[in-house]
């Protein structure tokens, strides 16, 4: 048991700091960056930054220096991660292109695509989404309706894809559609990279229960895709598509604050019948909950770090953070309202951290759905971590045109 | 960084694993009429495991504190029904902490080879242990009043007794083989551990440190065990997960096996979760713990709070996926479920640990800010 990183290690995380301090401001409880994810001046702001990051080399850290990133380990991206937790950077623009889009691209696009788009996603200057959910495939993402028809060299979309982050302002996207309904779901589906200019796609946002919008539907008429554009071959969309989701695992970490601080600093401020919140033993018994919880994520994080370092596999920590910590921001936004007695209703700059614990409230639902719900992670933890066999699935080998459909 | 064991430490793990699954056989303690089992003690002290954390010219085997989390961490696996908590993490760790170099000289030689078994007494009866609630007393090297239930406390040489003296909590050692002594079995939800009340009536009483140091060194004591305390949770919570895979595995209802079951699965991901949290949490006590860290205070209250939590759940939730045969004698279920409420018991319970770990984040907070 041993904290300290190597000589190599703690060389990186005083490069990492030393870029963070002269370029980000400090994180303190209950302080957000400018704008937040759905603000329509994050763009701009996350694109200077994510500019800033390539130049200083930290973009792409654990992907190869030819297209762009810095041929680093898996060690130095955690290193990375874990120290720009501590700073407001503006979060939510990139990480999906750069975790999911481009990776995937790297492992399926030809050599002269790799070099046309992984440079400029790293240095910022395009922006990519992931256009997989739909009406009836979210969680079943493999349920997948929205169609592609050969056409000569191209294929001819058509359909619609929902959930979709950044879709109004990315550039390219990358699409799981159905190629051959004629054979069961996972055999008959295809994955093309696409332009999001392109002719016939339609982007319409959705207003979350918060006001905020982080989503689109995209709609798809007569949208045309050259086949040089197709990720994998026909019928193999996918197991493209699971390179793609394994990937998300790794991307999707922590969600963002109210955490453990805020509501430790909260209940030390807000006064109850017999002085601070934090002196109520009802209070202390949520705090305890909490820190134990926020803790215990940090360490694991550590335990994936030595796995890691000794060419191990990576710890539980991708499938247990996001469940854990999603529900614990809806738990404290809960709690810090119900402190707030009947004023606790009322929302905006004028609440304690801003309102930080009302926007927590109607947002933090997303969280337990968005990347993964909390009922498909558990699922992931009981098949892949500890090996307990599959539901039985009745739609498997079942031609996917002949499949029941609800609503 | 190298937040895990090393190779040596798993070595040793798979070897105590191996040991125990052999040797420990906590049912026999559980049904019969023996306190504890004497036979493992005796092979546990042989392969010199009390001394494990303690320096050779001391009379241990000189490895580390960590070295200590692993093997408690098999101990608690296998729910071995020896006296080693007590005698280990609490008496031994009390005169290291406090003794006199007389004290040292005499006690922990004896403590870490098995010759002797020690304890720790502070409860009297139910309710939260502090300075108030403490009424045994000691006057002139003489100590009166009653403790219960204290584990192990029936087969104990020496105890390690909190008690009154000139309106302060000192730390008191006391021989109960001597005289003014009486002990008696105390029957409890955890048979495969041995509790008992013991009263004294003007029994001979040594002062451990500091008189007016007491409450602080039995709250430096408490750390310490609570963190090895941590590590035997984790170990049952990790078997019992364990089990209740390898049943839902085998059990087939509505012609599948029932760990296809969504409510199972998503059961077990819980409990999965609970003990890795617990795990990690654990693994920054032994750190602490081993380096004698600032933070202990903080890592060990919250390394109890979430070993609690996972050992209470992991049990429970055993019985629930190994359905009408989980609550029955016969089925081992019922070994880990009395274990956990025992573990999580002792050294005082689940509000006491929670409020220990925010008034310690409090300090550390004003420290914090201070410092600034």
């Amino acid at each position: 048991m041993d904290f300290s990183d190597t000589r190599e290690e703690a060389e990186y995380r005083a490069k990492v700091r030393a870029f963070l301090d002269a370029n980000a401001e400090k994180r303190e409880p209950g302080k957000l960056f400018q704008a937040k994810y759905g603000d329509d001046n994050l763009v701009p702001l996350a694109k200077k930054w994510q500019r800033k990051k390539y130049d200083a080399g930290f973009a792409g850290i654990t992907l190869p220096k030819e297209y762009g990133g810095q041929g680093g380990t898996q060690i130095q991206q955690v290193i990375y991660n874990q120290e720009e937790q501590n700073y407001l950077v503006p979060r939510g623009v990139y990480e999906i292109g750069l975790g999911m889009c481009i990776p995937t691209m790297l492992t399926y696009a030809t050599e002269a695509q790799k070099q046309r788009y992984a440079p400029a996603a790293l240095k910022g200057d395009e922006i990519w989404c992931q256009l997989f959910s739909e009406p009836a495939a979210g969680s079943d993402v493999a349920n997948s309706k929205t169609r592609a028809l050969r056409d000569g060299d191209d294929w001819i979309i058509n359909g619609q894809k929902i959930w979709t982050s950044g879709a109004h302002f990315s550039d390219f996207g990358i699409i799981v559609v159905r190629t051959d309904p004629s054979v069961p779901k996972h055999k008959g589906m295809s994955f093309f990279f696409l332009d999001m200019k392109s002719p016939g796609i339609e982007v319409r946002r959705i207003k979350q229960i918060s006001g905020t919008s982080n989503f689109n539907e995209v709609f798809f008429t007569d949208v045309r895709v050259p086949d040089s554009q197709r990720l994998g071959g026909v019928g193999e969309g996918w197991r493209v598509a699971l390179t793609t989701l394994m990937n998300e695992r790794l991307a999707v970490g922590m969600t963002p604050p109210p955490d453990f601080d805020e509501i430790f600093a909260f209940t030390r401020s807000v006064e109850l019948e017999s002085g601070p919140a934090i002196r109520d033993s009802s209070v202390r018994e949520r705090l305890a909950d909490w820190y134990v919880e926020m803790q215990g994520l940090k360490l694991t994080q550590f335990r994936t770090i030595t796995a890691l370092s000794r060419g191990e596999a990576p710890g539980p920590e991708a499938s247990i953070t996001k469940i854990i910590s999603a529900n614990k921001r809806q738990d404290i936004a809960n709690f810090a309202m119900d402190l707030m007695e009947q004023g606790g209703v009322a929302m905006g700059a004028d609440q304690p951290m801003a309102g930080l614990f009302q926007e927590a409230m109607l947002s933090s639902p997303s969280g337990r759905i968005a990347g993964g719900t909390d009922e498909i992670l558990r699922n992931i933890i009981a098949e892949r971590v500890l090996g307990l066999p599959q539901d039985i699935r009745v739609d498997k080998d079942v031609p996917f045109d002949q499949l029941p459909s609800g609503r | 960084m190298n937040f895990d064991f090393t190779d040596d430490q798993r070595m040793l793990r798979d070897q105590a694993r191996r040991f125990l699954e052999a040797n420990a056989r906590p049912r026999e303690v559980l049904e019969g009429s023996e306190p504890f089992d004497r036979n493992l003690w005796e092979k546990v002290c042989e392969l010199g495991w009390p001394g494990t954390a303690l320096p050779e010219e001391e009379g241990g085997v000189g490895l580390s504190y960590v070295d200590l989390c692993v093997i408690a961490e098999e101990l608690g696996r296998a729910l071995a029904p020896v006296p080693f908590s007590s005698s280990i993490y609490q008496a031994l760790e009390a005169v290291r902490s406090a003794g006199s170099e007389d004290q040292r000289r005499v006690h922990l030689p004896a403590l870490a080879s098995g010759e002797k078994i020690g304890c720790l007494a502070t409860a009297e009866g139910n309710g939260p242990l502090n300075p108030r609630t403490i009424k045994a007393e000691v006057s002139g090297d003489k100590i009166s009043g009653m403790k219960t239930p204290v584990a192990d406390g029936d087969i104990a040489d020496l105890a390690v007794v909190a008690a009154k003296s000139g309106g302060e909590i000192g730390l008191f050692l006391v021989d109960l083989t001597g005289p003014g002594v009486a002990r008696e079995p105390v029957e409890s939800v955890d048979p495969s551990r041995s509790h008992a009340r013991l009263a004294f009536d003007r029994a001979p009483a040594e002062l451990l440190g500091n008189a007016a140091d007491g409450w602080r060194i039995l709250e430096q004591v408490q750390d310490r065990a609570a963190v090895l305390l941590a590590f035997e949770q984790v170990g049952g919570a990790q078997k019992c997960l364990e089990d209740a895979k390898e049943y839902a595995l085998n059990r087939y209802a509505f012609g599948r096996p029932i760990a296809s079951f969504q409510a199972i699965k998503h059961k077990l991901a819980d409990v999965y979760m609970a003990t890795e949290l617990a795990r990690s949490n654990a693994y920054f006590g032994a750190w602490a713990l081993n380096t004698g860290a600032a933070e202990l205070p903080v890592a060990a209250a919250a390394a109890r709070v979430a070993a609690n939590k996972a050992f209470t759940l992991a049990a429970e939730e055993n019985i629930q996926t190994h359905g009408g045969m989980g609550f029955t004698w016969e089925f081992d279920c019922h070994l880990y479920l009395r274990r956990a409420k025992l573990l999580a018991l002792a050294l005082g319970g689940e509000r006491t640990w929670k409020n220990r770990l925010v008034s310690q984040l409090e300090r550390r907070n004003i420290a914090a800010t201070q410092a600034a």
